[in-house]
């Protein structure tokens, strides 16, 4: 009986899990289409990339200098067991430009961006700014959603080429300072290593991250709870569906560009 | 011409409305009175279309809801609500002009409307530039007002106008909202706990109670109802039909 009623739930469980990805996928359809039709709110998109790009060109700056540097010297430690010290330009610029460029990236997009994007439209859900808008003829999604979404798959592939390249610049940094390697042959290495496939996976992961940081940002604030508890729970659903949505794709582009 | 019938709603097992039948002419002024938590906001929420009645219709000029485009039914509407709801990413000015901007209203000529539209809620043109969460509660409680009646609506929901201010800003929101009534034709549904507001702005009373419109009638009779539940609203008695615990 107990056994019964606990497959039961399990059950309701994920049925109420696949009703919730099916209206997930409905509302980014929706969104998407928004993007065909105007009127456009032009204002609100050029604040948005305001806010998502240049304002997070900070914060991937920093995140993508450590990495590389790290990076570096990790790889000529690991390197030194089999005296193969000198892959560390390509090792860096394949890690980087591969994986840790986008992937960093995209978190770091989901931790600045996702969760001030929840937060601000769960606030406005929460304080009736979302009825008001829809009193004032404006449509949410073509006002908040849309701008955000743009923005987002815009810039944070941008965002993630100048990671790539900050990233590593620290990890020649490092090389050169205290590794001792001679600057122009380990430019000139990582240039002649890297592939277009390598850039071109590298800036669409970047694209996907944003895409999805915005999406799981606007869901979650739209369909946040009531109440201040209601805004907390929506911010902290919508960085951590974020996050490992971005994980998740992740594994599947490598998947899709890298395995032949 | 504004017909409700049959307006149900639940939340869950909360019942909220329970079959309202309501007609308000054009150009009429109805106020609706009840206890905290009966479903004044729901219903004006539930006209407007923001929340899906379970059951019933609401008819504007004839016409069902559900067949009206929205932008042009919402075109028609102004609505103050409750907690203001001002733009908080916007200056007050951008909040009062929102519908004229939106409908391409050159910028300069947006600002002017929406600085002559907060003097006439007693708001000074210096508030224009500043962002709500500057602004005292009364203060985004006037600048909602202003964003709800800057471009001239057929039709305005005022939901609580009053609460929130001193006498002196509530008697000039009452006389606007009167004026409103009586110079420019609006229909207008106001929900208030203020007898003041009451009695300033409605010609017709309608008291909420229990899903259900209680008593309605016009203002004048309010004094005269013989209802229980009226006699207690107005009053403000702790004791009588309508029980403190809600
Ligand atoms: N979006 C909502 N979800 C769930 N319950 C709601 C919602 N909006 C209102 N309610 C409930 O409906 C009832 C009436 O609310 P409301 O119309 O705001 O009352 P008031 O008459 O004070 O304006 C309350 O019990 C409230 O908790
Ligand atoms: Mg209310």
């Amino acid at each position: 009986m107990i056994a019964v009623s606990a497959l039961a739930r399990l059950g309701a469980r994920i049925l109420g899990l696949l009703a919730a990805l099916g209206r997930f996928a409905a509302f980014t359809v929706h969104a998407l289409s928004h993007a065909l039709r105007p009127p456009f709110h032009g204002r609100e998109i050029a604040l948005s990339l305001l806010q998502i790009g240049w304002l997070s060109l900070p914060v991937v700056g920093l995140t993508a200098i450590f990495t590389g540097g790290a990076l570096a010297l990790q790889i000529y430690a690991g390197g030194n067991r089999f005296g193969a010290e000198e892959v560390v330009p390509q090792i860096v610029a394949i890690g980087m430009v591969r994986e840790l460029g986008p992937v960093l990236v995209g978190l770091m997009i989901a931790a600045r961006v996702t969760s001030s994007i929840a937060a601000e439209i769960a606030t406005m859900k929460v304080t009736e700014q979302i009825d008001a808008l829809v009193t004032l003829s404006t449509d949410p999604m073509k006002y908040l959603v849309l701008p955000r979404l743009l923005a987002a798959t815009v810039s944070v592939p941008l965002l993630v080429a100048v990671g790539d390249v900050i990233g590593i610049l620290g990890g020649w940094f490092v090389s050169t300072q205290t590794l001792g390697f001679v600057s122009t042959p380990y430019l000139r290495n990582t240039i002649n290593f890297l592939e277009p496939l390598d850039i071109v996976s590298s800036l669409t992961k970047g694209a996907a991250f944003g895409v999805l940081s915005a999406l799981m940002g606007c869901w979650f604030g739209l369909n946040s709870g009531r109440g201040a508890m209601g805004v907390g729970r929506a911010t902290k659903s919508a960085v951590v569906a974020a996050a490992v949505a971005i994980l998740a794709a992740n594994m599947a582009l490598t998947e899709a560009f890298f395995s032949r | 011409m504004i017909e409700l019938r049959g307006l149900a709603k639940s939340f869950g097992a909360n019942r909220v409305l329970a079959g309202i039948d309501l007609d308000v002419a054009t150009g009429e002024s109805l106020v609706v009175i009840g206890g905290s938590g009966t479903g004044k906001s729901v219903l004006l929420k539930c006209v407007l279309g923001l929340i899906e009645p379970d059951a019933g219709t609401i008819r504007l000029d004839g016409q069902d809801v559900t067949h009206i485009p929205r932008d042009a039914f919402l075109s028609r509407f102004g609505m103050l609500f409750q907690g203001g709801a001002l733009f908080d990413s916007l200056p007050v000015w951008q909040n009062v002009a929102f519908r004229h901007l939106k409908d391409r209203v050159p910028r300069a000529e947006a600002r002017t409307r929406a600085i002559e539209t907060l003097a006439r809620v007693g708001l000074p043109a210096r508030t224009a530039d500043l962002y709500p969460a500057e602004l005292s509660g009364g203060m985004q409680k006037r600048a909602a007002l202003a964003r709800a009646i800057a471009a001239d609506p057929q039709v305005i929901f005022f939901d609580e106008p009053t609460a929130g201010l001193d006498p002196i800003m509530a008697g000039v929101i009452n006389k606007l909202i009167r004026e409103a009534v009586t110079h420019l034709g609006a229909t207008a549904i106001t929900i208030t706990h203020d007898m003041t507001t009451v009695r300033t702005v409605a010609d017709r009373v309608g008291l909420l109670h229990d899903g259900l419109l209680r008593w309605i009638g016009p203002a004048d009779d309010l004094d005269r109802s013989g209802d229980p539940y009226v006699e207690q609203f107005i009053h403000g008695r702790a004791e009588g039909p309508i029980a403190p615990l809600r």
